[in-house]
């Protein structure tokens, strides 16, 4: 269980000194076995949320208790070593490193074919294609991607935070990408979308608002209340959404 | 050979002992031993300078030759010339390298001259590192000229390598590419403490349809200093690339120089360059991998060099 008490964050701009608040006061959970979907409006704070989990970033105020631990403190790399998982909104891409080799980091051992094979197969990639391939340029946005959540799959752990995993990955992939989320059900998962496919695998529906405290729900409860808001109403019956 | 030769041996051509093909093993100034055969002959050169020429026959395929120096004295200053004359659709391997072991104070220093000359249709790889070790206060200094000739449709791979203890390098390689000649050159640095490394190209794509592709990717630790400079010229239809990408750390200093002269209106000639520390963002990506920030920095700089 994840649990935010008070978190606060916000950013001094460097040259006007002023400074601006991205999430304020926030309190949420995050029980064990469940799926929960985060979603709101571009700018609304969902990456920041991921990154103060995952310790990318340090709140301003509060605290992030992992299973009643005080995990504020803890380094991204302490934190990873507990468990959590992180598969970044934009792929970071990497000179000189293959697909194998991040494979490899991820899941702390090295890995035969068929290993590789049953990481990227997942997210719908062939092994052989892929693995001598460096992490750069020369892959697609949506393979980047992909490969991405491969990273995730392949480092496990009990804690799953997924920013936007399905942005740039094609429509006729997404039944199987819901399915491997389903897949993670026995773990914490924060997935944070706007996809209509996505928020109907959720347990709980967290909906970011700038101007407002989150608003927090079963799944159910919350599907009305979505459909309420426009903004993010408009971007699920839409197409894909990035931000 | 002692056991001091074959570890440095290793380090610049990965030979254990004595290897295939011909070879010529130079230690402090001397040959220490040869083999040579009518595929890759190796002779001892005529014009009275240290050195060996090299002589492939055309149309061998698939041979290699070793020529490593290595010097174990602080106080020499080794100058060797080497002369390379590839036959016409020949393929070789050539390893070159030079490693230094200096105990003493003072300088060790090599300066090696080499000229290709590449007939028709050949494909020499070149394969030259360089590496020194000893006393920290003892110089270790390469000067290597590399002077390249290339005939239509020739092709030459070089791969050079310095990854440290090296005080001091100075390097030119110089080429005239022909036509339909390819020229690859793969150079992998680093640097440290207060060491300096000087690289310098010149190219010259003189025959219609000549191509050459420079990577340099390098690493410059504390105080070190590297410079990079390039000069490619296209006097024909003809097509350059020069890429040269840099990490600093510390306080480190990456100099990068292009130039690119395009003479002919068909030459087509880029050269990008990127100097700067490790993206933080990819020590973050490592991190939640369960990487400390101190692995994250070696396995980036393990996969930039390696
Ligand atoms: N380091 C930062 N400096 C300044 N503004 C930031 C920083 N990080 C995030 N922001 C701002 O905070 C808001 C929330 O960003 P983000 O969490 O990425 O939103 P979302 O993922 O919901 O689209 C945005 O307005 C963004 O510009
Ligand atoms: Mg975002």
């Amino acid at each position: 269980m994840i649990e935010l008490k008070n978190i606060c964050y916000s950013v001094t701009d460097e040259h006007s000194g002023k400074t601006n608040v991205i999430l304020e006061d926030i309190n949420l959970t995050f029980p064990d076995n469940s799926i929960n979907v985060i979603t709101g409006q571009n700018g609304s704070g969902k990456s920041t949320l991921i990154k103060l989990i995952s310790g990318i970033e340090t709140p301003t105020g509060g605290s992030i208790l992992y299973n009643g631990e005080d995990i504020t403190g803890k380094s991204i790399t302490e934190r990873a070593k507990m468990g959590f998982t992180t598969a970044f909104q934009n792929p970071i891409r990497f000179k000189g490193i293959t697909v194998r080799k991040l494979l490899d980091i991820a899941s702390d051992h090295n890995n035969n074919l068929a290993g590789l094979c049953d990481y990227l197969s997942v997210v719908g990639l062939c092994a052989r294609d892929y693995i001598d391939r460096e992490m750069n340029d020369s892959l697609s946005g949506g393979e980047l991607k992909r490969i991405e959540l491969a990273m995730a799959m392949a480092k496990n752990g009990g804690v799953f935070l997924l920013d936007e995993p399905e942005a740039g990955i094609d429509l006729w992939s997404f039944d199987s990408l819901t399915k491997l989320f389903t897949r993670l059900s026995g773990k914490t998962v924060l997935i944070v979308s706007h996809q209509r496919k996505i928020i109907d695998i959720a347990d709980n529906i967290v909906l970011l608002d700038k101007s407002g405290a989150p608003v927090v729900g079963k799944r159910e409860e919350m599907l009305p209340r979505i459909n309420e808001n426009r903004n993010v109403c408009s971007v699920i019956e839409g197409e894909n959404a990035n931000g | 050979m002692d056991k001091l030769d074959s570890e440095l041996l290793y380090k610049i051509a990965d030979l254990h002992g004595i290897p295939e093909g011909s070879y010529n093993i130079r230690k402090d100034g001397k040959s220490l031993a040869r083999s040579s055969d009518s595929d890759i002959e190796i002779t001892s050169r005529k014009d009275g300078k240290e050195g060996i020429d090299i002589f492939v026959r055309p149309g061998v395929k698939n041979k290699s030759a070793h020529i490593p120096v290595i010097l174990t004295q602080g106080g020499l200053l080794d100058v060797v010339y080497n002369d390379f004359y590839i036959g016409k659709d020949a393929d070789v391997t050539i390893i070159a390298g030079c490693g230094i072991h200096n105990d003493t104070c003072g300088e060790a220093r090599h300066d090696g001259v080499h000229t290709f000359h590449l007939e028709e249709g050949s494909t020499v790889r070149y394969i030259e590192r360089h590496y020194g070790e000893g006393n920290p206060e003892g110089k270790k200094e390469f000067t290597p000229v590399t002077r390249v000739f290339m005939k239509k449709g020739s092709t030459l791979i070089m791969e050079a390598t310095q990854l440290g203890g090296v005080t001091n390098t100075d390097r030119l390689t110089t080429a005239s590419v022909g036509k339909n000649a390819r020229l690859i050159i793969k150079e992998k640095l680093m640097t440290s403490g207060d060491e300096r490394a000087v690289s310098r190209f010149r190219v010259k794509l003189i025959g219609e349809n000549s191509s050459v592709d420079v990577v340099s990717r390098s690493v410059a630790r504390d105080r070190s200093y590297q410079a990079f400079i390039s000069d490619v010229i296209g006097k024909n239809r003809c097509f350059g690339h020069v890429e040269c990408d840099g990490i600093l750390l510390d306080e480190a200093r990456i100099v990068s120089t292009p130039k690119i002269d395009a003479v002919s209106p068909e030459a087509s000639l880029v050269h990008e360059a990127a100097v700067g520390k490790i993206a933080g963002e990819q020590l973050i990506k490592l991190m939640t991998l369960g990487l400390t920030e101190k692995e994250a920095e070696d396995t980036i700089i393990k996969g930039f060099l390696y």
